[in-house]
């Protein structure tokens, strides 16, 4: 297991040194970083000191691991745009977009899941045929499109939910939550359902065929022949063989749902990771668009390794090759 | 007076489809006494599964019991509501199905498995339940019982899995088990022994079973008495010494002549000619007719009904109701 654990945490590490050597050229593509710090009639000579004094004259392997190295200890530098450390910025933001990711999530899995399973176990029920078609339009809409008509039915016609920003915030120690005033679970609706609509269109799609497929098995006539109820037939046997496939496909999401959350802060103005990172492309402010890939490079790859692990706890077959193949 | 174990009469199922109801049993009867084996034999497709999906009632629709009765020690089951008939299962019939492999949940241990049966329909304890567990493990001749309760399915071979299905099949005592070819998936060897096992166990506790299977070393082995059974039809019961050796229907007669033998050397295997009709297109009168070497007139148009003749009952024209050949 622990072999497994050590072999996983290798593959990472390859992973996001790659994503890091793609971030660092970012730099060089964007043009000479010195033209973004100083006024366009800076003499020649005093360009050259800053390039000097910055590194930027070393050989690119040198200046590459100095990045890698400042990376690891959570420095990316300045922000052109802000004059601040980036990771100073990040860390400002990056409660918004976990607790709109974590809501989303929830909100995903929960509904997405408890659909399947309902139009999994009444398939020919009309409830069930209605949750097929609506989820077609919710794969299909794109999250933009969703966000505005939410807003324009709940905050313009409504007037019931906020339809922008994080409402009232609570800060403890560097942790700004939004989860303790009512103002901001208010504000945390709309953009959870918009951000949440996709991922939970998909988990019911999946739940569903899993669940049928796992209704046709051999196991669950075996469990109906030996007269367990019906009940735990449904939600015992059945349910925890259809979610072996389904906390892959929802861990992957959960990445996205962070990654890709650019476009729902940017249609709610939520000032989080995701909309530092528009602004950030809007302005040429490398430095924050490098750490952003970064980081969602890192999310997706701990992501990867908790859903490896969790497959273990959930399936005993895979803990048994898995000890093998340690 | 005492019922038999179970009692099957003129047992209809049809399947709904959408090219019109397919008749899958027609007018099926037999009986099963206390600590009997009856052996089902047939092709595939000729109603074996089905009529044991039917007495455990776990038809799946579109198909339904559309006719007769089935009786599980005098009362009858097929009209019970779903959860009455829920209890009846695997408290009072179990089933053992075709793959031990496919059989289990393979993300519970088997012990859980085994002690959510037995709680199901017992009021025993958890820990009780726990010690009947490995107690039925011990008593299906799994080794170390104890320790192997807490395996995964994955863990155990194939013949093992069949016994602790076996042993899940038990675990409320049932009056009757279905088996429904319980060695097709399994090694020759493992074959025996579960053959073996499921005769002792149907001995020690009085349990009837309705071994259904296609081979036929397996019936003249295990079984008491046997049932052949053509296109939804029951075409002859009777004793396995006299159906086996002895057999009375056309069609009883090349299913025996088909099973090969070691001491004639023959370069061709015997075999009946065509195939089972589709249940769609059931030939009026005999269902055997188009295949049978002996169809005369009456066979396409009348439908022959079970007769006693001798100890077997046989459904054929070529016989009378006195038991003498007619024909």
């Amino acid at each position: 297991m622990l072999a497994f654990i050590l072999r996983r945490l290798l593959q990472s590490v390859g992973v996001l040194l790659a994503v890091g050597l793609i971030a660092f050229a970012m730099f060089r593509f964007a043009g000479d970083p010195v033209n973004q710090l100083v006024a366009p009639d800076t003499p020649y000579a005093e360009r050259l000191q800053i390039r000097q004094s910055l590194g930027l004259d070393d050989p690119v392997l040198v200046q590459f691991a100095r990045y890698a190295g400042n990376a690891m200890r959570g420095q990316f530098g300045n922000s052109y745009q802000f004059r601040q450390p980036v990771s100073t910025l990040l860390a400002e933001r990056m409660p918004a977009t976990l607790e709109l990711a974590l809501c989303a999530t929830v909100f995903a899995l929960t509904a997405g899941i408890l659909m399947g399973v309902y139009s999994a176990l009444h398939r020919d029920s009309v409830g069930a045929k209605l949750l097929q078609a609506i989820s077609l339009v919710g794969v299909s809409l794109p999250t933009f499109l969703i966000g505005i008509l939410l807003i324009f039915l709940f905050s313009v016609t409504l007037g019931w939910l906020p339809s922008y920003g994080r409402g009232d915030t609570v800060r403890i120690g560097w942790w700004t939550t939004g989860f303790l005033t009512v103002s901001g679970w208010k504000a945390l609706v709309l953009p959870s359902i918009t951000l949440g609509l996709f991922q939970m269109t998909l988990i019911m799609r999946l739940v569903r065929a899993e669940m049928l497929e796992v209704l046709r098995t051999d196991y669950i006539r075996f469990a109906r022949a030996r007269g367990l109820t019906t009940r735990s037939i449904h939600f015992g046997h059945a349910l925890k063989n259809t979610l072996v496939p389904v906390i892959t496909v929802a861990g992957l999401q959960l990445g996205s749902i962070i990654a890709f959350s650019i476009i729902t802060e940017t249609v709610f103005q939520w000032p989080g990771m995701g909309l530092l990172f528009v602004q950030a492309v809007q302005n040429v402010d490398v430095p924050i668009m490098a750490a952003y890939l970064l980081l969602v490079a890192l999310i997706f790859v701990t992501i990867n390794l908790v859903v490896d692990l969790l497959y273990t706890i959930v399936d005993p077959r895979l803990r048994l090759s898995v000890r093998r193949a340690a | 007076m005492t019922h038999p174990v179970l009692s099957v009469r003129d047992l209809r199922v049809a399947f709904a489809t959408r090219r019109g109801v397919l008749t899958a049993l027609d007018g099926v009867s037999f009986e099963i006494n206390r600590g009997e084996v009856l052996g089902v034999v047939g092709e595939s497709g000729a109603g074996k599964s089905v009529t044991g999906s039917a007495v455990i009632g776990l038809i799946d629709p579109p198909g339904r019991i559309a006719g007769g009765e089935i009786r599980l020690a005098g009362e009858r089951i097929d009209n019970l509501p779903p959860e009455a008939m829920r209890r009846v299962r695997g408290k009072r019939i179990g089933m053992i199905f075709q793959d031990p492999l496919t059989s289990l949940n393979p993300l519970y241990r088997v012990g859980r498995q085994i002690e959510e049966t037995i709680r199901t329909h017992t009021d025993l304890s958890g820990r009780a339940a726990r010690q009947r567990a490995i107690d039925l493990l011990a008593e299906v001749g799994i080794p170390a019982p104890e320790r192997r309760i807490d395996g995964f399915p994955h863990e155990f071979s194939g013949g093992m899995r069949q016994r602790v299905v076996i042993a899940l099949a038990l675990a409320a005592e049932p009056e009757l088990i279905i088996a429904d070819e319980p060695t097709t998936a399994l090694d020759v060897s493992v074959q025996a022994q579960i053959i073996t096992l499921l005769k002792r166990l149907g001995r020690d506790h009085g349990t009837a079973v309705m071994l259904i299977t296609h081979d036929m070393g397996v019936i003249a082995e295990a079984a008491d008495r046997v049932a052949v059974m053509y296109a939804g039809r029951v075409a002859e019961i009777g004793p396995v010494a006299a159906v086996v050796g002895d057999p009375l229907h056309p069609y009883a007669k090349g299913l025996m002549g088909a099973i090969p033998s070691l001491s004639q050397e023959t370069d061709r295997l015997a075999q009946i000619p065509g195939a089972m009709p589709r249940l769609s297109a059931i030939p009026p009168g005999c269902a055997f007719n188009p295949r049978c070497p002996k169809v005369f007139a009456r066979c396409t148009v009348d439908r022959p009904e079970p007769l006693t003749v001798g100890s077997h009952r046989v459904a054929c024209h070529l016989y009378d109701a006195s038991g003498q050949a007619a024909a």
